[in-house]
């Protein structure tokens, strides 16, 4: 009897963590420590459409977050010498911050948007966000789009007449995608 | 710096000037004392001191307590970051201003009235809480550590344990299980992953698995017992237990529910390291393993006889279940004595008792965790990931050499 309960208890411990209670958090934080709550406490209020817009301005790689707008290397390259070259160098090689440019066929150690970086997407998402260092979030789209042509140009990814837009941007394949792989580390006896 | 001369006594008094730890403290009989000894810093100017504090009251009560005029632990600043004085600290606790900082962007000020948090994305009701919201919220707190996986140097012999090791700080967090407010928007169930950003000027940004935010992390609002610190992120951040700090995004203003990750800037080409073969790896969450002594360590100068060996253990992945130390360079190990509590991702004090007969002789420490993982040398680490392996994510046991006059000093390995 005493055997038989303990398995039927096994039994409704895995339907209620879904068998695997780290991907199926939603039913075992149920079934732990919220004995007693409501169904929801009514706190906080419901974001309206307008305001995820304004606040949402992430880019994925399949390009879901790109706006509207399009920009080429020849108008980005003016944009940089103005506004990026102080920090980067005039060829984004020289610094003193963060060099941006080297192919992959390049011989510097430098981790560069050629050699490194996985997603031509990130780079729109990253400038928009973040750049120029004094001025973040000052950049239109177009002046972003052209940029992001620039520094895909002059790290040899897209040829300098290429329009990069929100449907050309995610189809951009990087050179150094082909190098990541997931973390594979998880603890026990192996140094990995 | 301000001009020394012209720092008053006041000013000295309320800790403005408080960036030495070696104060030359004169008092009124003439005699000149060495108050503290920690990390090489700046010396505080003389003062002049009572002779006896049993023949004359002192100040009253306060609103605010200070530290002794005797103790000057501070953090060391580059442009990036800033590191935790390890050697300086008692205990598994980091005191909140001295806890290290990383940031993209400087501190941003926020105001708390203004301050929201929304949350959207593969939401049901995509919704703002303000800080009230959140903490009208079941609370929680919980000790952790958090490290930046940037969290070694090494390269000449002259380095405390703060600067080899000083991007880890540990603090009680207070705040909202995040898995709390999910259940409040409703998860849609082929949401895998969530995008965390920050609200300073990187506005910064980490793809996190979502079964992470099921399980342990919160949304922080309190640290040691008070608001966390601006240079922690204040009014609120995220709290990542065990995984790399940067994750941990501070400011935190925005939650996006997503099915795939964002790929940001951070994530890709930031906090990746290349391994064996060319290959970069990605998503290296979970802080392995480490240890460290801090005591006695750079600059300390030892005295021939007993000798308390004094360290801080963790892991990201639970808890330390055993420090070994070795006082021969590493030919024999002995296990260290563990300081109760010994907390799930904290750091654990350990300590063993030696006595040094004055020999040439070089101590390490060892750290194995819940996992049965061991601390890796820095050669098994070259063994695993290459001659070529990147800064993150680099633990190695580290080595204090202790010369026959007493001096302490780090010993360096490189691998390139």
């Amino acid at each position: 009897m005493k055997i038989l309960l303990g398995i039927l208890m096994m039994l409704v411990l895995v339907v209620f963590t879904g068998g695997r209670g780290r991907e199926d958090g939603a039913r075992r934080i149920l079934s732990k420590d919220t004995m007693g709550w409501p169904a929801s406490f009514g706190f906080g209020r419901t974001a309206a459409a307008r305001e995820i817009e304004v606040l949402d301005i992430s880019v994925r790689p399949d390009g879901k977050g790109l706006p509207a707008g399009s920009g080429t290397a020849g108008a980005g390259r003016g944009i940089y010498l103005i506004k990026c070259a102080a920090c980067h160098g005039k060829t984004g090689v020289e610094g003193p911050f963060m060099r941006l440019m080297g192919a992959m066929d390049d011989t510097t150690k430098a981790k560069t948007i050629g050699n490194y970086w996985p997603y031509a997407t990130t780079l729109f998402d990253y400038t928009r966000r973040a750049m120029p260092y004094g001025a973040p979030g000052s950049l239109s789209a177009d002046e972003v789009y052209s940029l992001t042509a620039y520094l895909l140009y002059a790290n040899k990814i897209i040829d300098s007449t290429v329009v990069m837009d929100a449907r050309s941007l995610p189809a951009v394949v990087m050179p150094a995608k082909k190098y990541y792989v997931p973390d594979d580390r998880r603890g026990g006896r192996e140094v990995k | 710096m301000e001009d020394k001369k012209k720092i008053s006594r006041r000013k000295l008094l309320s800790g403005a000037a408080a960036t030495a730890t070696i104060a030359l403290i004169r008092t009124v009989s003439g005699q000149t004392i060495h108050a503290a000894v920690g990390a090489k810093t700046e010396k505080t100017p003389a003062v002049s001191l009572p002779g006896d504090p049993t023949k004359k009251p002192g100040p009253g009560p306060g609103v605010l307590g200070k530290r002794s005029l005797f103790e000057h632990p501070v953090k060391k600043p580059s442009d990036i970051s800033s590191r935790s004085p390890l050697q300086d600290m008692y205990g598994m606790m980091t005191p909140s201003d001295l806890h290290f900082e990383r940031h993209h962007a400087g501190v941003p000020l926020i105001d708390p009235a203004k301050y929201e948090l929304m949350i959207h994305g593969m939401v049901d009701r995509p919704m703002v809480f303000t800080l009230n919201d959140l903490r009208r919220f079941p609370a929680v707190s919980r000790i952790c550590f958090i490290e930046c996986s940037g969290n070694f140097r090494t390269g000449k012999e002259t380095m405390t344990p703060q600067d080899i090791c000083g991007l880890t700080s540990q603090s009680e967090w207070t705040g909202v299980m995040l898995s709390t407010l999910l259940r409040e928007v409703g998860v849609h169930p082929k949401a895998s992953w969530f995008l965390a950003e920050g609200g300073d000027a990187a506005v910064m940004t980490r793809s996190i698995p979502l079964y992470k935010g099921w399980d342990d992390i919160m949304i922080a609002y309190g640290q040691n017992g008070e608001a966390i610190r601006p240079e922690q992120g204040y009014p609120a951040r995220l709290l990542v237990p065990g995984w790399e700090g940067n994750v941990s995004v501070k400011w935190i203003r925005r939650i996006e529910v997503s099915d795939q990750p964002f790929m940001t800037r951070e994530e890709t080409s930031k906090y990746t390291e290349p391994i064996k073969d060319g290959k970069i790896r990605q998503f290296s969450f979970e802080m392995d393993a480490r240890s460290i002594i801090t005591f006695p360590a750079y600059p300390v100068q030892l005295e021939k006889g007993w000798v308390e060996i004094r360290g801080i253990a963790w892991s990201g992945r639970g808890k330390i279940r055993k420090v070994e130390v070795s006082t021969d360079a590493g030919k024999n190990w002995y296990p260290a004595k563990l300081q109760e509590p010994v907390l799930d991702k904290a750091h654990t004090c350990f300590r063993l008792l030696w006595l040094w007969n004055g020999d040439e002789t070089e101590i390490l420490s060892r750290a194995v965790d819940e996992t049965d993982y061991v601390q890796p040398s820095l050669e098994q680490l070259v063994a695993a990931r290459g001659q070529d392996m990147g800064g993150y994510h680099l633990n190695p046991v580290t080595a204090w050499r202790i010369r026959r006059d007493g001096q302490v000093l780090f010993k360096p390995e490189n691998w390139k």
